[in-house]
This record gives structure tokens, sequence and C-alpha cells, in this order.
């Protein structure tokens, strides 16, 4: 213990450059809060804490979606409207049985873990369209999903507005279903434990499975992924299967969360999430990437927003300092890379 | 059947869009040996050789392994039967562990997940029969050339190949890594493993090599056991003594010296050492090395696109300060690079565009907008002048030919009337035919007064249309020498003249 200190205090200048750079995001972080702390001492409390993690609970779960295919040196435009899809269609399947405005006013109630299947089905498919075409047409990801976002824009509106009552915000939900997303169990929120029960998941896939290594040979350097005999396009669409199936879950939850849903939810998502991505070290040049590098980048969005409302500042100086933390994360991300070819 | 041989191939020809890269050439490799394989830049070996991968797909021959006829669909199914490739420009996965890399594409799994314990261990246990002290945990990226390369060979072995073809795998090692590397190529043999080698550096031939074939031009020059061989005798094998009717006269004169370099040394990686020459007015003066030689990088220090520690170059006895392309240019300097494919043409846009590109500042009027008309103008006459076809100027340069894209490109320079022309392997990848054109070209610029640089790997080229020969051997001049009075194995004897010395120099 004593040696580790030792050492840990006798690195050469060099070697603290290499560590503040390679763990910049945590040491943001950390003095964003001690930043708030010190203006706002009652930001050091329970609920805070608790907010926090159940406001980037969605975000997370979006997050290790696109953080995949971000891997393989790709991106995914059409997450949010994916999202938007995945919550209508729980929305429209998940309301009290004595709401006026039903989307389907026959319908029976439904078991919960129904709709979230079709969720996660209809997504998925659509995404594993995206890797299809990405991986066959080599077709860069930035239009291929551009198409996909137009696309299902038009599809979830045409459905949205098919209901019962016409296009209207679709609301009313069954009470089991908004208990399962925003209540809490022996403490704990449930949406929170949904982000825990994903992290743990992504992670086994990623770092536990022949599918989590292909895709980081396959983001790396596809040429030498092809020529071992790992099956890129296979790799690819199922990378992109698994981003699909993580958006079907958001869209459930985000429609229980905010306590309705329509055509227009989930729009931008896609920009939040993948910033989240890239500031926590998924890097655009493919290969590489954490869960854990996921879980900081969405908390540190959160806790700006949040810690900055809490501060009382103006909205529009929390876009600006986004937007400065994006770019600078992504500089210094380069850096990192680059010193070393 | 049990053939003598673990590798043959039979009379293999290939050609590419009409050109006969490789015509009837034959390779017999014996298990447990080292087959070195040799022939200058060119000669066809790189060829042969993505035809046993399958990567291309020969006209003619066959190939078998152990007696058993095989035709490799992709290098996959060649690792699979046991033969395998390190290539010199190493396909990895840089950001993963050894181990992640060695089994990439087979990971052992355990109740579908990976089996990391096994994979470590098999790693550890390779390493150990191949005596490579590597943590098999570490990231690639944190790994030396020569260790990567351990790596690739490690796992070339790993799939029990039974032969491993190693392309030029010292050209960036150091005097022990290569020591280590042939202690490796000697316990492989051991195991009765079959190495092809690929290498330009005579002494390691000798040193490790059991039977040498060589091949020139694309055709099978022959095979012999090393004890037969002397160094003489190989490099007549590759270069071969008779010089076609390939060029045209030379009659340029060369004048008094115009540009005079002195003691020219780079400040980064790969350094060229000490450069000193002189260049006379209409001479053409060629650059003569092996790959990693600095030949390139010696004419890039000369145009300012690699930062210099020392040295002078003087025009006409005036000391000039080539700090940069944009200075070298207004220096009346012009690189034609070697890559130009990748650096020289703009592809998708017209010829146009393509010839004043580099001069786009002359065409501006007071206002500062391009003049259409005289830019139209001045590509017209390049197209005339060097009789580029073309239906016109509209067309896109990737619609050309080789050929007719290195002389839009030669053309593109000429607009900038330079001084000195620097051409980095003018004729690379062209037919036989442009090249004539291309050599007449050259002369015809030196015989109206402009000195020529021409860096070629093409020795008989040299020796077509040079008045002077400067030979580099890993990053120093080895020798200037005059070209009517040079033969090929001279050359050749100075290109290797430094190759194995003051490597640890250059670190």
């Amino acid at each position: 213990m004593i040696k580790a200190v030792g050492k840990f205090f006798s690195k050469t200048s060099d070697e603290w450059k290499e560590l503040i750079i390679n763990n910049a995001i945590y040491i943001v972080i950390f003095s964003i809060i001690i930043f708030i702390i010190a203006n706002e001492p009652q930001f050091v409390s329970i609920a805070v804490f608790r907010n926090i993690l159940t406001q980037s609970s969605v975000r997370l779960i979006l997050a290790f979606g696109v953080a995949g295919i971000i891997i393989l040196q790709g991106t995914d435009l059409s997450l949010g409207r994916s999202v938007g899809f995945a919550a209508v269609i729980s929305a429209s399947l998940l309301q009290r049985p004595e709401y006026a405005a039903r989307f389907y006013p026959e319908m029976a109630q439904l078991p919960l873990f129904v709709p979230i299947l079709i969720a996660i089905f209809v997504c998925a498919f659509f995404s594993a369209i995206n890797g299809w075409v990405v991986a066959k047409f080599q077709i860069h990801p930035f239009l291929a999903t551009m198409g996909m976002m137009i696309t299902l824009y038009g599809i979830l509106s045409i459905y949205f507005a098919s209901g019962a009552p016409g296009p209207q915000p679709i609301g009313g939900f069954d009470v089991r279903y908004t208990e399962l997303v925003i209540g809490s169990t022996l403490g704990i929120p449930n949406l929170v434990i949904f982000a825990a029960v994903a992290s743990v998941l992504v992670w086994i896939l990623w770092n536990k499975t022949v599918f989590g290594k292909n895709m980081y040979a396959v983001g790396g350097n596809p040429e030498a992924a092809k020529v071992s005999g790992v099956n890129v396009m296979r790799t690819t669409i199922l990378v992109y299967i698994l981003a699909g199936a993580l958006y079907g879950v958001g869209g459930y939850l985000e429609a229980a969360r905010i306590g309705s849903a329509n055509n227009g939810t989930g729009f931008g998502y896609e920009l939040d999430a993948i910033a989240a991505c890239v500031v926590g070290g998924i890097s655009f040049s493919g290969g590489i990437g954490k869960v854990s590098g996921a879980i900081a980048g969405v908390l540190m969005f959160t806790i700006i927003s949040y810690g900055m409302t809490f501060m009382g500042m103006d909205m529009n100086y929390q876009y600006i300092l986004k937007g400065v933390i994006i770019v600078a994360a992504v500089a210094l991300d380069t850096k990192k890379y680059l010193k070393k070819s | 059947m049990q053939s003598e041989y673990v590798l043959q191939i039979k009379d293999v020809s290939k050609s590419f869009s009409g050109v006969k890269v490789l015509n009837s050439v034959c390779l017999n490799v014996r298990p447990g040996t080292v087959h070195s394989l040799m022939g200058e830049n060119g000669a066809g070996k790189s060829t042969l050789m993505k035809c046993l991968f399958g990567i291309y797909k020969q006209d003619e021959g066959e190939f078998h392994l152990t007696g058993q006829q095989y035709n490799f669909t992709d290098p996959k199914h060649a690792l699979e039967n046991g033969v395998s490739m390190v290539h010199q420009e190493l396909n990895q996965v840089t950001k993963r562990t050894i181990t992640d890399n060695i089994w990439l594409g087979r990971y052992p799994k355990k109740r579908g997940f990976v089996d990391e314990k096994k994979m470590l261990a098999d790693t550890i246990e390779l390493f150990n029969r191949l005596n490579i002290h590597l943590d098999p945990k570490t990231r690639l990226d944190k790994l030396s050339v020569s260790q990567k390369q351990m790596v690739e060979i490690a796992k070339a072995v790993s799939y029990d190949a039974k032969i491993i073809v190693l392309d030029e795998p010292t050209s960036s090692l150091t005097d022990n890594e290569v020591k280590l590397l042939f202690t490796i190529i000697g316990v492989l043999k051991e195991q009765g493993v079959s190495i092809i080698y690929i290498s330009h550096k005579m002494d390691e031939i000798f040193r490790i090599s059991d039977e040498v074939t060589v091949l020139r031009d694309g055709n099978y020059i022959g095979t012999d056991k090393i004890e037969n061989l002397t160094m003489e005798k190989i490099v007549n094998m590759m270069v071969g003594r008779d010089l076609e009717e390939r060029f045209p006269p030379k009659t340029n004169i060369p004048g008094d010296v115009h540009m005079s370099v002195k003691n020219l040394t780079t400040k980064y990686p790969p350094i060229v050492h000490n450069v000193t020459f002189d260049l006379h007015r209409g001479e053409i003066l060629g650059v003569a090395g092996l790959v990693g030689a600095g030949r390139t990088e010696m004419v890039e220090a000369l145009f300012g696109a690699r930062t210099r520690s020392s040295g002078e170059i003087l025009i006409d006895g005036k000391k000039i300060n080539n700090s940069s392309p944009q200075k070298a240019i207004s220096n009346r300097f012009a690189l034609l690079t070697e890559e130009r494919r990748e650096t020289g043409i703009y592809p998708v846009a017209d010829i146009t565009f393509n010839s004043t590109i580099s001069n786009v500042q002359s065409y501006k009027n007071r206002a500062g907008f391009l003049i259409d008309r005289k830019m139209r103008e001045d590509t017209d006459k390049q197209i005339k002048n060097m009789r580029i076809r073309t239906p016109n100027r509209r067309a896109k340069i990737r619609s050309l030919s080789g050929g007719n894209q290195q002389k839009v490109i030669i053309g593109r320079w000429l607009l900038t009337n330079p001084d000195i022309l620097l051409l980095d392997e003018p004729t690379r990848g062209i037919d036989v035919g442009a090249k004539f054109e291309i050599y007449q070209l050259i002369i015809n610029l030196a015989m109206s007064g402009k000195s020529v640089i021409v860096v070629s790997s093409e020795m008989p080229e040299l020796l077509g249309i040079t008045n002077r020969i400067l030979v580099m051997s890993n990053g120093f001049i080895s020798g200037i020498v005059t070209t009517d009075e040079t033969s090929q194995a001279e050359i050749f004897n100075l290109s290797a003249k430094f190759l194995n010395n003051n490597r640890e120099a250059e670190v």
C-alpha cells in the first residue's frame, strides 16, 4: 500500500501528463461537482444524487446502443426516431382501460412485457437494416442512418395518426406500467435498476463474448479482422441489432418516464447519446471504448445540466458549456492517440 | 503420395491488363528449410505470394501442398491449411492486446463466453516454444515494430503453419532484433516449419538461407543451394546483363554546376545523413538505392517537405533556404511525388484543374478572381506539348491511363516554370510505351536547361536515361558514379554498402 502510494507520487512529469490526459473526463466531472458544491452546498444530498442517477438512466441505455456503432467507426442518427417509435408503440399498447382517448379502444390489458418485446423487435429490425446497408454497400453510416432517421419518422407518424383518437399525444398510462418505470424498489429508483442491469449485460457482451471481441477487432482494423476470418458483415449487423434492442428498451422507459408519447418524442436524442460516448472516450476512430466511459460521459452531461439548473444558471449558458466540452473532449481524445503513431 | 517438397509452385503466370507480370514461375520448398526468394523491385515476388494466398487468381499454373493441389480462395483459407504470411505492413488491431490479436477469428469458448484463461495459457505456451519474452496482456500499440512482428510470427505458428512467408521482415529492425528474429527462425526450422524469406539484404540471405530462387521481370531465373552461390552470381541472376532498346538517345549536355547540396541531414527518422553532391545545369542525375535507403526522404528534404537538422543548398553559388514546399516552389523547384495517386492527383477533378492547381496564384486578375481563359489555354498547350491522350481538357483525370496522369502532373509542375525538377519514381505503374514518352520528355527538359533528379527503383531506367547516378544506402550516399562507366553489379554493391552498419545511429 505504502509502496503504491510512493509509486503514485514518484511519477515523472510525462507520466503525470499522460495520467491527466487519460483521466481528463473524471477530473472534469470532479471539478464541476466541486464548483457546484462551492456555490450551492445543498447540492450534497441523497435526493440530488438520486435525481442525477434517475435522469441519466435512459440516456445511458441509449448511449450503450450507439457506443457499439461508434466502436465500429460508425454513428447512428436514427437513434432518436427509433426511440420515439418505441415510445409510441409502448404508449399505445399500455393505456388505462378506463382512459377516454385510447389508441386501441377495444384492446384488453396486456402483460407489461409484451409491449417492450414488440418495441425491442421493431427497433432491432430497423437497426438491422441500417447495419446491413452499411456493411453490404459500404455506405457511410452517417448517410445510411440519416436516411433511416427520415424514413422512420414517416412510418412512426403514420402509425401515430392511425390510432382511434387521431394524431394526438398518447397518455393515460396503465398504472402498473408507470409504477414499473418511475417507482422504486427498496429505495432504489427502478430506472436506475434498469440502467444497472443494462450496464452489466452490455459489459459482459462487450468483454466476455466472441461477439464483443469481434466488434472491437472490426472497429480497430476491419482488414485485419477480415483476414483473420472474422465475419465482418455478421458482426456489423449484430452490433446494430444490439443498438436497436437498447433503443427499444429506452423508448419503452422514456414514454412512462415522461408520462406521454407522440411522434416527436426522442427527437435529437442521438446527439446527446453520441456526445456522451465521445466525451467518455469512445473514439470516432474506432476500436476503442469502455462501458465505464459511456457511464462517465452520460453522468457528466446530467451533472452539468442538473447542477447548472440547481444553481439557477441560464439554460443558454449550459449549451455553450456543453458545446465547448464536446469539442475539447474530442481534441483531447485525438491527442491521446496521435502521440503513439 | 508424399512429396519431397512441402510446397510446389508450378508454372504460375499472371497478367494485369495485358502486361505479363509472372511468366511460368516455379518455386519448390523443402520441409524445414529457409528458401529465399530474390529479385529486384517489380520482379514479381509479391505478386507470386499474392497468388499463393488467393488474393490474386493466377491465369495459369498450380500450387501443390505436400503433393496435393490447392487453390486458396483467401488468406484465411491458406492459414487453415498451414500457409501463412507475415506482411511487410503488419495487419493488426493495434488497440487490442497481444492475446486478442493472436486468437482473433477463432476465440476459444467456454459456456458461450470467451475462455480468457485458455487463451492466455495458450499464448504463454506459444511464446515459450518460440522463446518470445512479451507479456501477452500488453496492448499492441505499446510494442515496437519488431515486437509486433514477433506477435505476427507467433500467430502464424499458432495456426500450425507448415510454411511461413516473411516479406522483408528486417527492413525496420535493429541488429539485435534481427538476431532475435533469426533465432526464432532457427527454432521454427527445427520444428519442421519451412520459411519463404523475401529480402534484399545479401548478408542475411547468406546467413540463413538453405536455397535461393531468383526472379527477374516476372521470369523464373533459377534455384540453387546456397553453398553453390556467391553474391556475384545472385546479382547477375537478379539484374541480368542485357539492356534493351527501351530508351531514347541521351541528347542533353550537362553544363556547369547548378545546385550544390552540402551536408544535408534530416531531423526526424527515417534520417538521411550528410548528403553532399552537385547537380549540373541540364543534367539528369539518377538516385538509386533499395527500398528504405532514404531516396524519397532526400528529395523531400531538398523540397522543404522534410525538416532539416543541418546542411545547405546553393543555387549558382548563392545560398537558398527551402524551409517549406512554398519556399521551394518560389525558388523554382518542383517535386513529382512517388505515390501519385495518393498525393499527386485530384481524381474527380478535370485535367484543367489538375494542371493549374499548383500555379493557381498566377491566374488571378487585379480583382483577385481567376481568369478561366488563361487556365484553359495553358492546359490545352500542355495537352499538346506532352501529347496527353485525352478527349479534351474537361475529362476527369482518373479516366486517363497511369502514364497520361503522370504527364498531366509533370505538366502541372512545368507550368510553375521550375529550374530544378525532382522526379520520384516517375514511371512507376505505367506501361512501356508511355515510359518511353516520359523518358523523352525528361531528356527534352534537360536539353532546355532544366536540371533533373530522377529517383528510381528500376536499374535499367537509371542506366538508360541518366548522366550520373547517386547511390544511397541506409540513409547515406554510398557513391556517385558516371552512368556510362558503371554496371548494374557495381550499383547493387553500393546499394548494399551500409546495410546493417550504423543501424543504431538512426535510432
